[in-house]
């Protein structure tokens, strides 16, 4: 069971707190209607499965109900980072390849 | 019988304190102190069991949570019945019943008893798996007899009659294992000033302690434990817990402590005590202490009662005063193990022989041996046991110096006890729950364990540090980093010190060899729990199982109760070897929780029975319970189902209440529907963003349905929302699904439109929401209210009014999901009930009528109206639900849903459209579910074409009436279609409109 830290309350709290909603960083396209098929297909469906660092919106439901970033690494769990809407991570695969 | 094999002096039994207790049906003594285990080996008890595929008699061979053998069911009781206690963890207490798992129907005779020695060499690995899992059906006639046969143990058949409950705890420093290393940690970091939990699975502290004759500092062990624990249990910050397994290591160190209360006193817990207790951990360093599983040899007829692990021998000896038997063979592959030859010397009991697989060996060890008189067999090894209800003999050979093959001899010791040691391997389970592999180490012959992520030391047996001296230290060390990493600066405690003897190097031996290959040699058993063999291994190894975790699935090896605890590193050695490679090159061992078996209770904790989910209750639920309403589950709230008069079925209630309410007046407690308070500058736009119809222009006092779709374009919610200001409007959601909707509406909010100045909140607790319905709703409103204008051309549908019924603050909206004239009065929840019983008092002369939601159901789909999640099922978006009236296309903004429902496949022909359907016959109600078909003679398979959504008998059209998707339905009106059902029957329908009544309206605008 995962320990999560809340960017907004500014503390760990437990799993049960909390609801995962999918991968972060996947911005709602500017113009829908102008978007093909294939790009609103990409946008609802499709997304990363890596393995290694991961950046996910997390809500903390049974709390202060913000919704949140958080650097996980799908091999260890470790989550390396929870950061607030709106701002870049720290930890990436980029700059961290090997976790 | 009598404890024939109890020492007159030792041990930390009390002797003052006797004890009865039962074991397969038979009264024994033992006494306080006693484990299970210790008290039938006392008693002489050889046999505990069968073995689960070869009906062999088994006996006790360990002393700890590796025993494979003597899992026994305990209970006195039917409601008190647990599965898989291991008899070397369970204290004895008066009253104890016992019996044995395996062996089935009883040890003597036994149903894969016979099955094994009728179809004998029918048996090989691999059998299960080939034979009975194939064809699945079959499989599950078998399964029931096997598991039977298997010694798995039941669960009871009656409620349990104990209670369990949960502890949720934060510490600093979690030490698990309270033998010397753990102790000496939880010294260090106790001193420090942190928070420590020291959690042992024994009935005592101690561990490795409690049984050894090594001396601290001159004094008793056993001294330096008590006053060790005496100084521990002196800080409030120390927690002390034993009989508690630390069973489970979960991600960010959260860690599962089963703590046994009670089942050391009782069958059943005293009054007020819970029986078990899980705490669950969060831990901010967590110190794994936990020592190691010695490892016997693998030979042939390994199994016979009476084969033991050496050291559990010297524990029932030193710690029990239990010699097992008069005359002991042991055989080591270490100097260690000598020890249980010197403590079985010293019971007064006689050594037959050492029997050291090493040729060159000579030290301190074999000095005292020779000492002591004890006869030295170097070089050479047990390769077989003799007897058959208890060994009777040991076969010893000459081995090569590789341990590989017999050069030689072949002679028979006569004895009654073999105790052997292959080493130990270190007790690493716990780091592998999180996913971290063990490493193999040459140096310790044995996995410790791998680099991990979490917050995690180790110290001690586990890390493969043995000798008594280092442990104490590497303990003490390890307390203090831990307590440090977790905040506290601290030092090493000193600790005290015995003198060590130096130990020559052991020999990595795993299966002894017999004169025989394995695959004829007599049974060399490496698994006792899933009896699997070291020619097994070999089998599955030469059909080319390569990896042992393949070799595990075939074989079985390692998954019985006891995961292997004793025989998986024997059995990786004996994989290794038989395809001439390393172990490590093999692959690593592996454990997942649990690390002993926990009890279910001990996991529901309270959460079972009233307490196992939250229950919801109207401000009238009392009023419900008391007119007899049978209820319904909607989400967690329990919502009244149907009014039943004394002697009314269910489909006569409903055909009551739907007639009252269409003709006079009927009343449903609403308040469960989900209730969203919106206000900011920005909430009308926010509203025209997420709901697919129009909402710029709604006015003040005004409401309007609207329909929720996800970016797929598919309906998911639907509510009537209405403006209380400009900037302030209330919405309603579904019942089950308003925390849904309220958290993806948090959702759109915060993730794509944080500018928006919008806020929200539930308030659905708020308010209690009747709903009087009825061509006399408003004659019984109007008794209520003074300062509300009814008047059909001031109060008009689909309008809101602030105002008093009954006396208290309402907002009254008048909106109809029954097509009815129909007024929601919602006020404050505390004044719910209040109001409902006005409306009573003042609604009898109109046959006030209370119904539930099935004639809620009935009276909405006779008008058409949709029940998101019942009528939709994210497959179906508003098009194809015919309420393009409800989608509003050219608003500025691409609300949510629009691009999806225009992707191709959402506006081809001949999607699944909601629609009527009226059955040929009038009485029959078609099942929601069934399917229909063009053509029910059409050879299999027969295309389908949807599926009934909502079925029900109409009172008031005197029919039934169904509403269901069918491939272009929208333009088949009038066709008929066939439903074909389980049973046989065909029914004919014809595809109508959703509207079966008052298809203009007029009703609900009187
Ligand atoms: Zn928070």
């Amino acid at each position: 069971m995962f320990y999560i830290y809340c960017p907004y309350c500014g503390e760990h709290r437990e799993e049960e707190e909390f609801h995962p909603k999918g991968q972060a960083h996947l911005a709602r396209p500017e113009n829908p209607d102008e978007c093909t098929d294939e790009e609103w297909g990409n946008y609802l469906y499709f997304r990363d499965n890596p393995r290694g660092i991961h950046h996910e919106i997390w809500v903390h439901a049974i709390g202060c109900r913000k919704f949140f970033n958080v650097t996980r690494d799908t091999q260890t769990y470790e989550i390396k980072e929870s950061y607030r809407m709106g701002a870049t991570p720290e930890v990436t695969h980029a700059n961290d390849p090997l976790s | 019988m009598t404890q024939t094999n109890r020492l007159n002096t030792g041990g930390r039994i009390d002797r003052s304190q006797p004890v009865t207790f039962q074991f397969n049906g038979q009264s024994y003594q033992g006494y306080r102190g006693d484990t299970l285990a210790s008290a039938l080996l006392a008693n002489g008890v050889d046999v505990v069991g069968r073995s689960f595929k070869y009906s062999r008699p088994r006996g006790i061979v360990a002393a700890g949570a590796e025993e494979p053998n003597a899992v026994f069911q305990l209970g006195a009781t039917e409601a008190t019945q647990v599965p898989n206690v291991r008899a070397t963890q369970q204290d004895i207490f008066d009253g104890l019943v016992a019996q044995p798992t395996s062996g089935w129907p009883n040890l003597n005779f036994d149903f894969m008893g016979t099955f094994s020695k009728v179809f004998g060499r029918m048996l090989p690995p691999g059998f299960y798996y080939k034979t009975f899992m194939f064809p699945q059906a079959a499989w599950e006639t078998y399964e029931k007899y096997i598991r039977k046969a298997a010694g798995l143990g039941r669960s009871p058949r009656v409620k349990d009659a104990d209670t369990y409950d949960h502890m949720n705890q934060h510490t600093d420093v979690l030490i698990v294992g309270a033998g010397p290393t753990g102790l000496a940690a939880a010294l260090s970091a106790a001193r420090a000033g942190a928070r420590v939990i020291l959690a042992d699975e024994q009935a005592e502290m101690g561990g490795s302690l409690l049984a050894t004759r090594d001396q601290l500092d001159g004094q008793a062990a056993a001294d330096w434990v008590k006053a060790t624990l005496d100084e521990l249990a002196g800080y409030d910050h120390v927690q002390l817990l034993p009989r508690s397994t630390v069973n489970g290591y979960h991600d960010h160190n959260f860690l599962t402590i089963h703590q046994r209360r009670t089942d050391h006193l009782a069958d059943k817990a005293p009054d007020n005590i819970s029986r078990q207790r899980l705490h669950r951990v969060r831990a901010k360093w967590v110190l794994l202490a936990t020592g190691a599983h010695e490892r016997p040899l693998v030979y042939g007829n390994n199994d016979v009662p009476g084969c033991m692990v050496a050291s559990a021998v010297s524990t029932y000896i030193n710690q029990y005063a239990v010699a097992p038997g008069r005359r002991l063979v042991l055989m080591t592959s270490n100097d260690y193990a000598y020890r249980t030859a010197f403590d079985w010397q010293d019971a007064g009991r006689e050594v037959v022989a050492i029997v050291d697989s090493r040729h060159d060996v000579s030290g301190r060890y074999q000095e005292e041996a020779r000492r002591r008189g004890i006869k030295l067999l170097l070089g050479q090894g047990v390769i077989e046991a003799r007897g058959n209800k208890r060994v009777d003999g040991a076969v010893v050979a000459q081995l090569d110096p590789t341990g590989d093959k017999v050069v030689g001899g072949g002679r028979v010791l006569d004895c009654d006890t073999i105790a052997t040691s292959g080493g130990w391997s270190p007790a690493l389970h716990l780091s592998c729950h999180t996913g971290s592999r063990p490493v193999w180490d040459d140096e310790v012959i044995g996995f410790v364990p791998g680099k991990t992520v979490q917050q995690q030391l180790v110290a001690g047996a586990v890390a493969g540090t043995f000798t008594l001296n280092e442990c104490l230290k590497e303990g003490a060390q390890k307390g203090a980093e831990a307590a440090a990493l977790a905040g506290f600066p601290s030092q090493a405690v000193k600790t005290p010190s015995t003198e060590h003897w130096p130990e020559a190097k052991p020999m990595a031996l795993f299966c002894v060899p017999h004169k025989k290959r394995n695959s004829r040699a007599p049974k060399q058993f490496v698994d006792f729990q899933t009896d699997v063999t070291a020619a097994a291994i070999e089998l599955a190894t030469r059909e080319g199982f390569e990896s042992i975790e393949h070799v595990k699935r075939y074989t079985a090896m390692g998954f019985g109760t006891d995961q292997g605890k004793l025989g998986n590193i024997n059995g990786m050695a004996i994989a290794a070897k038989s395809m001439n490679k390393t172990i490590p090159e093999t692959g690593t061992t592996i454990f997942r929780p649990n690390y002993t078996p926990v009890t279910f209770g001990a996991i529901a904790g309270r959460h079972c029975r009233d307490l196992f989910d939250p229950m919801r209750y109207s401000a009238m639920h009392e009023w419900h319970v008391k007119q007899g309403a049978e209820f319904e589950d909607v989400g967690q709230w329990k919502r009244p189902w149907y009014f039943p008069k004394p002697g009314e079925t269910m489909q006569q209630a409903l055909d009551r209440e739907c007639l009252a309410t269409r003709e006079s007046v009927g009343i449903l407690d609403a308040s469960t529907l989900g209730k969203i308070d919106i206000q900011g500058k920005d909430a009308r736009e926010f509203l025209g963003r997420v709901y697919t119809n129009a909402w710029a222009k709604l006015p003040v006092g005004k409401c309007r349905y609207g329909l929720m779709c996800h970016e797929d374009g598919m309906v998911f919610d639907d509510g009537v929302t209405s403006c209380m200001g400009e900037n302030h409007f209330v919405m309603t959601t579904t019942t089950g699904g308003a925390a849904g909707v309220l958290e993806w509406l948090e959702f759109y909010h915060q993730t794509e439109w944080p500018e928006m100045e919008v806020y929200m909140n539930t308030v659905t607790d708020h308010w209690a929401t009747m709903t009087i319905a009825g061509p006399n709703a408003r004659k019984l409103l109007s008794e209520l209210t003074d300062d509300i204008n009814l008047d059909r051309d001031s109060f008009k549908f689909m309008d809101w009014r602030q105002g008093t019924v009954a006396g208290v603050p309402a907002r009254v909206f008048r909106i109809s999901f029954t097509g009815e004239l129909s007024y929601e009065i919602n006020v404050q929840a505390n004044y719910g009930l209040h109001v409902w019983e006005k409306l009573f008092e003042h609604g009898a002369k109109y046959n006030l009528t209370p119904y539930g939601t099935e004639t809620m159901h009935i009276l909405r789909a006779e008008k058409g109206f949709i029940i998101a999640g019942q009528d939709t099922d994210g497959s179906v978006h508003p098009y194809d639900l015919g309420m393009s009236w409800a989608v509003k296309e050219d608003k500025p903004y691409s609300f949510i849903g629009k691009r999806g429902m225009k992707r191709e496949d959402c506006v081809r022909d001949y999607r699944k459209q909601l629609v009527g359907l009226k059955t040929k016959d009038p009485s029959i109600v078609l099942p929601e579910g069934a399917q229909a078909v063009d053509d029910p003679n059409h050879p299999i398979p027969v295309p389908m074409l949807g599926h009934i959504t909502s079925s029900y008998y109409s009172a008031n059209l005197g029919r039934s009436i169904a509403l269901g998707v069918v491939k272009g339905g929208h333009d088949r009106m009038g066709e008929t279609v066939y439903y074909p059902l389980t049973d046989g029957r065909v029914v004919e329908a014809e595809i109508c409109s959703t509207i079966f009544l008052d298809p203009k309206g007029e009703r609900q605008n009187v």
